[in-house]
């Protein structure tokens, strides 16, 4: 029954995750947190850590990495605490799970790894955490900094509280730059065996901008739907949610129209289409600037109203409206 | 008796009568074995929730039957961390689980790391079961708190052997961006004024009773491409007109009405007379 079930676990193991880097040399980028994370495994010793950038470029991936390294497969799940915004985390939880784990000496050794005298608690999405909890951190990392090292990960790095950041090595994740997505698209791609047109390769860098995870998700939702067959762009354009550009052209378009009538058609043909208002938006956006007929002073007024309706959306506004609010006065501003 | 617009839905991936390209996408998904998180996305009326069950269907094959008469509603009662009883409405099956985290409001964050994060970490033990992932299907997934989403992330991504995810909303706008990197979006969009006749048309003979052309028409530009909301329209106007051949108007809700009425008001001329 055992064997069974692991089988299966092992057919199962999806592309994601076996793809994400099981040693320190296989991580894609981030040359400068390698660097100095690969000191830490001959040097027996680390500075408390805080990884911030946006999504899907190996912070976490880095610290499991770096704590496998370490300890090794066995080692690693005493040695290490995951928390996670799935997890409880408010401020009785730092004082008594987390005070707990930090407090305990671990001394055990295995052949093969370093197995520095460190244990590692890992917050991974500290962004999460309320500021209450964080404070109660505070003393916790500093008294128990002989025997535990934290390691904060986060997108935001404006969320966590000054006295963190300040115990911290700081570092920050770029989004991955574009050659690095393409060898580690054609990476998984030969390893998996899916086939790819180049146009869709660019696609897909463009659609995950920067952001790993979301590419090789995509190239894996491709694959299955695909399946056998070549992936092509408008595929990814459609996985990723990106509004096809025709459609945001006909938009711009209804710009120079002075008709209500024509404009609230457009839009409600838009809108029941199903495009989502944030993504519309964005697009519109770099559209608008690199609109080679609008005089910049009206590029600017268009810009604000963009700016008034996202912040309209985001406080949960209907999208509809906003959506025929903007058309509108975006075609105030052009034909007049 | 259940309404037309709940009788008549599509069961299988195969009925569903627009989107074709999308189904057969969905279909060669759901017979690959595996399975990413999903997210769907479309304006109401559309058929987003009749397609995630049939996806649901596809994917577990014919033990889907036994499913539907399996599926109870219970009732789950959990303790927030502050000590706060809650209750939420659960519809599940051997293999899925719906529910509606926004329900509890502000309290959804404990609905996602107690229930969520447990029945990821229960691991199928049928071992006939044809997959070994249990599906969650979570409603209204924008009205869910960013707290909640934020404790959904790690939970989609460490508990991928025991659990899929099919989140189901409005619009992508409100949902992080890290959950939506870790789903494949599908959009549905609203069927055409055709499509919306065609269906109509298809209840009617279902029904036995002929449906004119001028009214399916007049109701499919009625309802503003909502497919449910033209199916509850013909068949409020077949109650209260047998004879479709008949009728002139189409019945509209008292809101409706009350509305318009403002409506004119608003854009008449505006003096100290009135």
């Amino acid at each position: 029954m055992d064997n069974f079930l692991l089988k299966h676990n092992h057919g199962l193991d999806l592309q994601l995750h076996r793809s994400r880097p099981k040693s320190m040399n296989e991580i894609a980028s981030q040359e400068q947190a390698v660097q100095v994370l690969k000191k830490a495994l001959t040097s027996n010793n680390l500075p408390h850590l805080l990884f911030y950038g946006p999504p899907g470029t190996g912070k976490t991936s880095t610290i499991l990495a770096l704590a496998r390294e370490l300890f090794g497969p066995e080692l690693i799940r005493s040695r290490v605490l995951e928390l996670n915004a799935s997890d409880e985390r408010g401020i009785q939880i730092v004082r008594e799970k987390v005070k707990n784990f930090a407090r305990t000496t671990v001394t055990a050794t295995v052949d093969d790894y370093p197995c520095p005298p460190y244990k590692i608690i890992i917050l991974d999405e500290a962004d999460s955490m309320t500021t209450d909890a964080q404070s109660a951190l505070r003393r916790t990392m500093e008294t128990y900094s002989k025997t535990t090292r934290f390691c904060l990960v986060c997108n935001y790095v404006s969320r966590i509280i000054e006295p963190l950041t300040s115990r911290c090595a700081k570092f920050r994740f770029k989004p991955l730059p574009v050659e690095k997505l393409k060898e580690r698209i054609a990476m998984v791609c030969e390893q998996e065996g899916v086939q790819i047109e180049p146009e869709a390769t660019n696609t897909l860098i463009k659609a995950s901008n920067g952001d790993l995870r979301k590419a090789i998700m995509f190239l894996q939702s491709g694959a299955k739907l695909h399946a056998g067959e070549k992936i092509v762009a408008s595929s990814i354009n459609e996985m990723a949610g990106i509004v096809p550009p025709e459609v945001v052209s006909s938009l711009t378009a209804a710009w120079y129209s002075t008709e209500y009538q024509e404009i609230s058609k457009i839009v409600d043909e838009v809108m029941n289409a199903g495009f989502s208002a944030e993504q519309i938006l964005s697009q519109m956006h770099d559209h608008l600037v690199t609109d080679g007929e609008l005089s910049a002073y009206k590029k600017a007024k268009i810009s604000l109203v963009l700016g008034e309706v996202d912040l309209c959306l985001i406080n949960g506004a209907d999208e509809h409206l906003q959506i025929l609010n903007l058309m509108l006065k975006a075609a105030d501003i052009v034909t007049h | 008796m259940s309404l037309w617009a709940d009788k008549y839905r599509p069961q299988s991936l195969d009925k569903l009568t627009y989107h074709n390209d999308l189904s057969a996408h969905l279909k060669k998904m759901a017979h690959s074995g595996d399975f990413p998180h999903m997210l769907f996305y479309g304006p109401p009326g559309a058929g987003k929730k009749t397609r995630i069950a049939a996806v649901l269907r596809e994917i577990y094959g014919p033990g889907v039957e036994r499913v539907r008469i399996s599926t109870q509603i219970d009732q789950r009662q959990f303790v927030t961390p502050s000590n706060r009883k809650l209750d939420l409405n659960i519809v599940s099956s051997n293999y899925h689980m719906e529910l509606n985290p926004s329900d509890v409001g502000m309290y959804d964050r404990a609905v996602v790391q107690d229930l969520i994060k447990e029945v990821a970490q229960t691991q199928q033990i049928d071992a006939n079961a044809k997959h070994r992932f249990k599906i969650i299907v979570i409603n209204e997934a924008d009205e869910l708190s960013r707290e909640a989403q934020a404790g959904l992330r790690r939970t989609m991504e460490k508990y991928m052997t025991n659990l899929r995810i099919i989140l189901c909303c409005n619009s992508t706008s409100k949902i992080i961006s890290p959950i939506r990197s870790r789903c494949l979006l599908v959009r549905v969009a609203r069927p055409s004024e055709g499509e919306i006749d065609d269906a109509m048309q298809a209840v009617a003979k279902k029904e036995n009773f002929s449906l004119p052309h001028e009214l399916s028409v007049k109701i499919a530009d009625e309802s503003d491409r909502n497919l449910r909301k033209a199916l509850l329209t013909l068949e409020a106007t077949k109650v209260q007109e047998p004879n479709l051949a008949q009728v002139q108007k189409i019945v509209k809700t008292d809101w409706e009405i009350e509305i318009s009425n403002i409506a004119d008001l608003i854009i008449a001329e505006q003096n100290p007379n009135r």
